[in-house]
């Protein structure tokens, strides 16, 4: 699967995430028992391993991985954070930048495997006095500046050129490494290489060359070229038949032993790569036309150092060297230039309500012709706002395909991992949502899907056991539903088994068995969203430390959205993501209770109804009405703001049919006033979150404030 | 906030009334002030909070100092306002005064004595008291004011 078009959302994603990192780091190194950091680096640490995982940026990964379990430790409190370990977690962070770099340059993370910094990680694990040996300390970059200008020890042998070195040492003759160097000045290299190859070839065999012959034909090469060659001739001689050629800046001869060229699983599938795309190359080089990115393609892989192999299988057009990674040909516009556009649009709207506002009191004192003027031309303003609005929305808007897009790859990853057999399913990835929405939604969705890979399939055999196909299935459904986006991530493994959970929740105090025996289904599945709760016995590279639903939970509900869960024990579970389309403007009813004003969220109404007293019934001496066929619950408004209601007891009810999920409810109101497009405020910072039932403020067109009632946490 | 007043030599309060005594609010955390205005009641809320008003568009949270205090409730008059403070900790809020009086500048050596907060006592709010012109201002600590508690 092609993951460059993700480059970019992955790049800043990693950057930010090595940015809080490192803040938090260093807010670590000042205290360090703070667990509110250590749960924040944990977590930063674990995003980034996931993330690079997907991209499949494998060095990378295991880094984090390995830093990841050390903050496991620490928040155990079985390791103590001390100076040297917060020194080896900065170097790491180095490595961390260095990938993001290598990444952002080439599409590729380079070669580095950071292996004592690993190697650290892991003393820290094992409580051995770590960083002993600040020599160790300094990533090992195996470059070719370490092979001091020997640069044909990069050469890949493949197994027949082994062979033939191995025979020719038999024979007694001598096998030669030789790099040349061709000075800068030169104009015409690839006739020099010639001269160089001519000469060489006076004297014996060239096996094979770095670039290939054809290549430095091509003049496909920086300033200096390998090969290696069979011959009777002994060194001095070599080196002084090629130094005869002129413009030669330098040659480098030695025997070559087959022990130093290494050759193993990896750089044998890249040579058999380049091979691969070599033949392409020059198969399309008959076929008269060179495509373009053909010889780039070739060039990146000729270049491409051979423990790179496991980028090189990777599409080509992600680690065009030294090119920038492909950026889509549209106007990039700084989401904050938006925010300040939706604003001022917010500012328009609020002075249209007043406005229109204004011209109903006048209208009521004076019945004029002159009026109607007015009203035309506010009705005008009025679309115009609206329409306005829509556009601004709609430049916001992307499709979640970006992100999604990325989760089959790590599906197949996972499949591997797990050693399950699983298949994703995934719809609606045209579904459109607010771009800074969409992009938090990326880490909340790969959680689930871990967790249903996870803990939510079994094992084939268990599957096979309980009757269900081997092949476990994961399905991911994005659809509007009125002024929502609905994400649902569903699996046909386990459930969740609220048993387990109990007991687990018991076992880690955090909950008493007489609260477990009164707990409803709901309030136990509520437990999995409590910070680092796992059922998982062991854990796994892909889940099971508890990280995960709690950062959901928060996640979605910072971008005032909800999750729910719904589980079969042996069928298995459903999470349900809502999202709200708009997070600044909706369109609401405007009612009144008690004397004061209220707004309801439109895309939650379903109908208005006209009830009588008597077709009010009581079950479980709760009011509910009959409604086409359903019984639904009556919440009286008055009684839950605490206010008095204006209505004679005697007289019918307005009653407001209200959808969340698969809950209704009936909301009883005084009076309605119609319907308005409101700006949602913050009720300040101080009280914002203190009455649940409020979900925001508005400012209506008279200067007033009115509450905007959250249905959800009504019903 | 109490560095800040060692690093300074003079401070300026505004001095408001609430009831009989009077009450110095350190200028560096006022924002504006403003005549009482209708206030829209937010449900379930601590009763020495008000509501919210709109403050040129925004949303502000409305609190009475007198019920936080522990004294009667607010009366309707004239000279009442609302004072408008920004707090690093709470975000902006809003406090009923019965009467704004005027500003002060105290010299912090000779002017004000400090007071040790202590936290038994509900309602200490005082980090201070302030002597002025034969008067004595009490000199309000808003974080704790603003505590909930």
């Amino acid at each position: 699967m092609d993951v460059s078009q993700y480059l970019e959302i992955f790049l800043d994603e990693t950057t930010e995430h090595l940015q809080n990192l490192n803040t938090q780091i260093l807010e670590l190194e000042q205290d360090s028992e703070n667990m509110d950091t250590i749960n924040e680096i944990f977590r930063a640490a674990h995003s980034l391993k996931g993330m690079a995982g997907t991209m499949g940026y494998k060095r990378m990964q295991n880094l984090t991985h390995d830093m990841e379990n050390v903050f496991s430790e620490v928040r155990n409190g079985s390791i103590k954070v001390k100076a040297n370990m917060i020194d080896i977690l900065f170097q790491c962070l180095d490595a961390l930048e260095e990938y993001t770099t290598n990444i952002r340059e080439s599409g590729d993370e380079g070669t580095n495997d950071n292996e004592p910094l690993i190697k650290m990680l892991g003393d820290i694990l094992n409580k051995k006095a770590a960083g002993e040996s600040e020599a160790t300390a300094e990533p090992a970059v195996k470059s070719a500046d370490d092979s001091d200008g020997r640069k044909w020890l990069e050469i890949n042998l493949n197994s027949t050129d082994k062979m033939v070195i191995g025979e020719a040492q038999k024979q007694g003759k001598m096998v030669y490494g030789v790099t040349v160097s061709i000075q800068e000045s030169c104009l015409l290299k690839a006739a020099r290489a010639f001269l160089v190859f001519k000469a060489v070839e006076e004297l014996g065999e060239i096996i094979v060359s770095n670039p290939s012959a054809q290549d430095i034909e091509d003049e496909r090469f920086d300033l200096d070229f390998s090969l290696i060659m069979i011959t009777e001739a002994d060194v001095d001689k070599v080196t002084a038949a090629i130094s005869n050629v002129s413009e030669i800046e330098s040659v480098l001869a030695e025997n070559l032993d087959l022990s130093v060229m290494q050759l193993d699983e990896e750089s044998r599938e890249a040579e058999e790569h380049k091979e691969n795309m070599r033949k392409e190359t020059e198969k399309s080089e008959e076929s008269t036309a060179v495509a373009p990115v053909a010889t780039q393609v070739q060039q990146a892989a000729q270049t491409a150092p051979a423990p790179a192999a496991a980028a090189a299988k990777q599409p080509a057009a992600a680690k065009q060297s030294g090119g920038k990674p492909v950026v889509n040909r549209t106007v990039r516009v700084d989401i904050e230039k938006l925010d300040v556009l939706m604003n001022l649009v917010s500012e328009l709207i609020i002075a249209k309500n007043s406005l229109v506002a204004a011209s109903e009191a006048t209208m009521a004192q004076n019945s004029g012709t002159a009026q109607s003027g007015i009203n035309e031309q506010i009705e005008y303003l009025e679309s115009v706002t609206t329409n306005l609005h829509e556009s601004v929305m709609k430049v916001r808007m992307v499709p979640i395909e970006s992100v999604v897009n990325k989760f089959p790859r790590m599906i197949r990853d996972l499949t591997k991992k797990l050693n399950k057999k699983m298949e994703l399913y995934m719809s609606g990835e045209e579904t459109e949502l607010d771009r800074t929405v969409v992009d938090e939604i990326g880490d909340p969705l790969m959680h689930l899907l871990r967790n249903s890979a996870d803990h939510g399939l079994e094992s084939a055999e268990v599957r096979a056991q309980r009757g269900k196909p081997e092949v476990g299935s994961i399905w991911l459904d994005a659809y509007q539903d009125g002024n929502n986006v609905v994400i649902e991530v569903r699996d046909d493994g386990n459930g969740i088994d609220t048993e387990s959970v109990k007991r687990k929740a018991i076992e880690r105090g955090q909950i008493t068995p007489e609260q477990a025996l009164n707990m409803s289904e709901k309030e136990i599945i509520d437990l999995l969203f409590l910070p680092s709760f796992s059922t998982a016995e062991k854990v796994t590279d892909v889940s099971g430390r508890g990280v995960g639903l709690d950062v959901v939970k928060s996640k979605i509900e910072a971008l005032s959205g909800e999750v729910e869960v719904k589980s079969r024990l042996g069928e298995g579970s459903t999470w349900i993501i809502r999202l709200p389309l708009t997070l600044a403007i909706i369109q609401a009813l405007m009612v009144e209770i008690g004397g004061e004003k209220y707004a309801i969220s439109l895309g939650s109404i379903q109908t208005i109804e006209d009830v009588m007293p008597e077709d009010i019934k009581l079950v479980q001496n709760k009011e509910v009405i009959h409604l086409r066929g359903s019984v639904i619950p009556l919440i009286r408004l008055d009684k839950e703001l605490d206010v008095t209601s204006t209505r004679a007891p005697e007289e019918n009810l307005t009653v407001i049919i209200v959808k969340k999920g698969d809950k209704t409810a009936g909301f009883v109101v005084d009076e309605l006033q119609g319907q308005q497009e409101i700006v949602i405020k913050s009720m300040g910072k101080y009280i914002d979150n203190k009455c649940k039932l409020i979900s925001g403020a508005t400012i209506l067109g008279d200067g007033e404030v009115a509450l905007i009632l959250d249905a959800n946490a009504l019903i | 906030m109490e560095d800040l007043i060692i690093a300074s030599e003079t401070a300026q309060y505004i001095v408001i009334r609430l009831g009989q005594e009077q009450y110095g609010i350190d200028i560096r955390y006022i924002d504006n002030i403003v005549r009482m205005q209708h206030i829209t009641r937010v449900p379930k809320l601590a009763a020495y909070l008000k509501g919210v008003i709109n403050l040129r568009g925004e949303v502000i949270p409305i609190m009475s100092l007198r019920l936080k205090m522990g004294l009667p409730a607010d009366e309707e008059s004239k000279s009442a306002r609302i004072i408008i403070v920004k707090l690093e900790q709470y975000g902006t809020i809003g406090m009923i005064v019965d009467e704004v009086r005027e500003v002060v500048t105290l010299d912090l050596d000779t002017q004000v004595e400090k007071m040790a907060y202590d936290k038994e006592d509900k309602n200490n709010f005082i980090q201070g008291v302030g002597k002025y012109e034969g008067g004595l201002i009490s000199l309000l600590d808003l974080n704790i004011v603003a505590q909930e508690k």
